[in-house]
């Protein structure tokens, strides 16, 4: 019983190894799947933290503005994610973009209300003190209340890259890439355990490790928060 | 110097929070307004630097009218103090302070050399420059508070209710700190406070509100307390406001008695017959610090030197020179013997002070 399950764990680790890459033919292999799920992953995330920032601080500022805004890209994130990627292909066919558009639309929807509630929880005691310092109303949002905000974006961010992340595997579905690949063709397609075990890995490996870097980078940039 | 003409602010939902404002406050004094909540107190304090608009009448600066200034500029020459201190979480102490120098376009090395100084004016130590301010105690937090809103030397300062969340301790040690800065830097303070101990104690002028934001009394401190103009302003400063008058009288006016004070080696028969009818002796040593009461009871049957007897406690002291007559006062009433020791300010005994001496002094001067 041990034996059997060790051998199967040699078989998906040598199947994972010498699939790694394939010195020949760089369009094959794991490395290039797993480049492209962090290409489209990353992009994804970026773009949708650039677009929520803005988006968050107008419906922060303007207050009346943020409860159709956040209606509006809910409905969105109840649109089957595979639904979207079929929606975008006439539009921009097999290219990254096809994948891209979607997922940054889903790390706003995740993102946006952490950007208001962050900006709203800043105590009002330290937005009235800046007030009366001689901040005006944009240096004020990008100087004190942005930055007091930080720690509650990192928070959404967490969350919506691990979305992202395990999302582009559903990408995959439409032919765009990514690990998701190596799990359709390799694994169901052939009836064979090892592809969709180390896909599975890789993909879960890629969010954590993504993960503890946003750990970091919120350790770096807010030092001052409490623990 | 700050005037208020009228000043007025009719919310839209129809609450008066200030009806009809008029009063100066001096330049290079500390003007208190002092009120029960919802007086008006922080809308009058905030129409100073424009956080609140009047919707009637005008507040002048020296003269011209705030609203002739640019909101901004105008608060960066105001500093600006509140309760919970304000400060921005995520900057050291030494960058909070710098805030406004920064906002002024200084070089932030010049702003960090200024903040570092106000650090040491205030009390903070130089290691606390590099600290948050949630590292910080309460007290350490409105210190931070303080040193922000001198960074820039405004001739302005606006402090509202700045000491009030923090234990009654801190705030005195607070409040003295205040009163030495203010000696040394005369800015033309105003400060809200509810609290009319801490009003007489800091406040050259008085401003009492009445709720609906109408000014009851604005006086000096010994005025307030020596002539409440009615009811309201006599029921808010306190039915104690007499004995609380008498910090303003010091205690040097008092004659206080040296025939009852006897050195420990006197025997305690010459101290009996030299007591005439006085029931309590106080005993000294050589260099005349206070030892202790001997009762005249005690002293009759007794052969020994007073400094052998038991003595009942002194209790605590006043230094004639430099406490009021309420701290004399306090001390009689809080003497095993009912008497006060009087003492300079080594701590050597003057005299001493019974409660019909006191009497005759406090009617003398609240006549
Ligand atoms: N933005 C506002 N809209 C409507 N009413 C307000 C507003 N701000 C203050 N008020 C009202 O104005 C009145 C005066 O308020 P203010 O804050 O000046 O009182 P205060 O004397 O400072 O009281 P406290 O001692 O409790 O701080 C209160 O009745 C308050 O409810
Ligand atoms: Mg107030």
């Amino acid at each position: 019983m041990i034996a059997d399950a060790w051998d199967w764990v040699a078989r998906v680790v040598e199947w994972g190894v010498t699939n790694w890459s394939h010195p020949g033919d760089p369009e094959r292999g794991l490395l290039p799947r797993l480049t492209e799920h962090m290409r489209l992953a990353y992009l994804s995330i970026l773009i949708g933290l650039a677009v929520a920032l803005p988006v968050g601080l107008a419906c922060a500022r303007w207050k009346p503005l943020y409860p159709p805004v956040l209606t509006g890209v809910n409905v969105l994130y109840a649109v089957p994610s595979i639904a979207l990627f079929f929606l975008m292909l006439p539009y921009t066919g097999f290219s990254d973009w096809t994948a891209i558009v979607p997922l940054s639309l889903y790390t706003l929807v995740i993102l946006l209300p952490n950007v208001v509630d962050g900006l709203r929880q800043v105590p009002d005691h330290v937005r009235q003190s800046a007030v009366a310092m001689g901040f005006g109303p944009l240096r004020r949002l990008v100087r004190v209340e942005t930055p007091v905000a930080v720690p509650v974006i990192i928070a959404g961010l967490r969350v919506a890259s691990v979305a992202t992340i395990s999302m582009v595997s559903v990408a995959s579905l439409v032919g765009l890439g990514g690990l998701g690949q190596v799990i359709l063709s390799d694994g169901f397609r052939r009836q064979f355990d090892a592809p969709i075990v180390v896909g599975i890995v890789l993909t879960v490996a890629l969010a954590f490790v993504t993960d503890a870097l946003l750990v970091l980078a919120q350790r770096l940039l807010t030092p001052w928060a409490r623990r | 110097m700050i005037t208020f003409e009228g000043a007025a602010k009719l919310y839209p939902d129809g609450t008066v929070a200030v009806d009809h404002l008029d009063m100066t406050v001096e330049t290079g004094q500390t003007t208190v307004f002092v009120g029960p909540s919802g007086s008006g107190k922080t809308t009058s304090l905030r129409m100073i630097n424009r956080m609140v608009e009047p919707t009637g009448g005008a507040v002048l600066i020296d003269g011209e009218d705030v609203r002739q200034r640019d909101p901004a500029v105008l608060r960066r020459s105001i500093g600006y103090v509140i309760q919970q201190a304000g400060l921005f979480p995520h900057r050291t102490v030494r960058d909070n302070i710098a805030t406004v120098p920064l906002l002024l376009g200084w070089r932030r090395a010049r702003a960090r050399a200024r903040a570092e100084e106000l650090m040491e004016l205030v009390g903070l130590e130089p290691s606390q420059a590099r600290r948050y301010p949630h590292q910080l105690s309460g007290g350490q937090q409105q210190r931070v508070g303080v040193a922000r809103a001198l960074a820039a030397d405004p001739p302005i300062l606006l402090m509202d209710e700045p000491f009030s969340a923090v234990d009654p301790v801190v705030r005195a040690s607070l409040q003295d700190e205040l009163l030495r800065l203010q000696r040394e830097l005369h800015k033309t303070i105003v400060f809200v406070t509810h609290d009319i101990d801490e009003a007489v104690r800091l406040g050259d002028r008085i401003a009492v509100f009445r709720p609906g934001g109408t000014l009851a009394q604005y006086d000096s401190p010994e005025r307030l307390l020596a002539e409440p103009s009615d009811s309201f302003v006599e029921s808010f400063v306190g039915y104690d406001r007499g004995v609380r008058r008498l910090s303003f009288f010091p205690a040097s006016g008092l004659s206080p008695r040296q025939d009852v004070v006897f050195d420990e080696g006197t025997s305690a028969g010459a101290a009996a017959d030299a007591l005439g009818g006085e029931p309590w002796a106080l005993v000294v040593t050589g260099d005349r610090m206070p030892l202790g009461w001997a009762s005249a009871t005690r002293l009759a049957g007794a052969d020994t030197p007073l400094g052998a007897l038991e003595l009942v406690p002194y209790g605590h002291t006043f230094a004639v020179d430099t406490d009021s007559l309420r701290a004399a006062l306090d001390a009689a009433v809080l003497s095993p013997a009912g008497r006060a020791v009087g003492v300079d300010a080594d701590g050597r005994v003057v005299g001493v002070v019974s409660q019909d001496d006191l009497g005759t002094a406090l009617w003398s001067v609240t006549e």
